[in-house]
């Protein structure tokens, strides 16, 4: 008898254990805005705006006109780089290819790498570069855009600063960072892809982005 | 033969084995100096193209596993990390056409140690290769 009771002690406590425990939800970054908005009975409520990443329209490297509707409720990961880029860029897509070989078979998943160099890495430029790291696929666009519009999104938008630099090693500076955006475009995670630890934490989010209920 | 000749070739022999062990491990000792200062500089410059495993990247850059294209082209190494390359080479059978960069202001002895590190690694075993041989192959870049 006495068993019986430690064993139903034990069983209980291991039921409240796993009922407590609370989904992992990662944070969302940028900034946001109250606004009232009125439900449907009409009662007045205060609902949350949070920053989103803008339409946009680029050239990918089949020289097609990509916008947002391309990642209509698709998790992604955006970055910034350009072919002849011989500092960070390899390593952080040399990491970004272990991401998508760990996602590949997820329509959910999809990548997003821009080029900061306008003047040289045309569709064309994109492609080959593209074929050459073995991911020339659907899954992973690579897009060219004018300088104006690019540089925009960058800062004002994914929050990764770019810039021309003659006296850089290649002609361009920029951020390394891998920025995961969410279904409702909205900035989940910011992750450094030179870095290995912080690209296995991008995979990890990745999952829990995935699992997330709407 | 008398003992005391006996223990006088021994003694002898002792010596000369003694020199040449000590020869062989300075010079082992300088190979191993070469070889840790060469991968600090395999880090730094080679690795975020090259991989830390010299696995490369893609067809975008070839890896630096073939022992046999590294031991055949040994002596043009030199002039490949100076002046860059910008020609097609056949690597474990694959052609890669990639540019690569110089790195104009590297030293002789930093480009002998990270050779030294690179052909001794990734399923290399070259040896030693010593900064004025570095210099000597310099002369000789096309």
């Amino acid at each position: 008898m006495k068993k019986i009771v430690r064993y139903t002690l034990v069983a209980s406590l291991i039921a409240l254990g796993t009922s407590c425990k609370q989904e992992k939800k990662l944070p969302i970054y940028g900034d946001r805005e109250a606004k009232i908005i009125k439900d449907a009975s009409g009662n007045e409520k205060i609902d949350t705006i949070y920053k989103t990443i803008p339409n946009f329209k680029f050239l990918n490297q089949d020289s097609i006109e990509i916008t947002q509707n391309t990642f209509k409720n698709k998790v992604y990961v955006a970055d910034f780089f350009f072919t002849s880029c011989s500092t960070i860029c390899p390593t952080m897509h040399r990491h970004m290819k272990t991401i998508y070989e760990k996602f590949k078979s997820n329509p959910e998943v999809m990548f997003l790498s821009h080029t900061i160099d306008f003047k040289y890495d045309k569709p064309s430029v994109l492609k080959k570069y593209a074929q050459k790291l073995g991911v020339d696929v659907p899954q992973w666009q690579f897009v060219w855009g004018n300088k104006e519009e690019v540089y925009k999104i960058a800062e004002k938008d994914y929050l990764v600063a770019v810039q021309e630099d003659n006296t850089a090693t290649d002609g361009y500076i920029h951020q390394g960072w891998l920025v995961l955006i969410d279904k409702h475009k909205r900035i989940r995670g910011a992750y450094d892809g030179t870095k290995p630890e912080e690209v296995e934490k991008l995979k990890n989010d990745i999952s829990i982005l995935l699992a997330e209920k709407e | 033969m008398t003992l005391k000749k006996i223990v006088l070739y021994s003694l002898f022999l002792g010596a000369i084995a003694m020199v040449i062990h000590a020869c062989q491990s300075a010079s082992e000792i300088e190979l191993a100096k070469y070889h840790s200062n060469g991968k600090d500089i395999y880090k730094t410059k080679c690795q975020n193209c090259h991989g830390e495993n010299g696995e490369g990247l893609g067809e975008l850059t070839p890896p630096l596993t073939d022992t046999i294209f590294l031991q055949q082209n040994k002596q043009k190494l030199a002039c490949y990390i100076k002046n860059g390359v910008n020609e097609p080479m056949e690597i474990n059978g694959k052609i890669y056409h990639e540019k690569m960069a110089g790195f104009k202001d590297m030293h002789d002895i930093d480009i002998a140690q990270v050779i030294v590190y690179i052909t001794n690694s990734f399923e290399n075993k070259q040896g030693m290769y010593t900064y004025e041989q570095v210099a000597n192959d310099l002369k000789n870049c096309k």
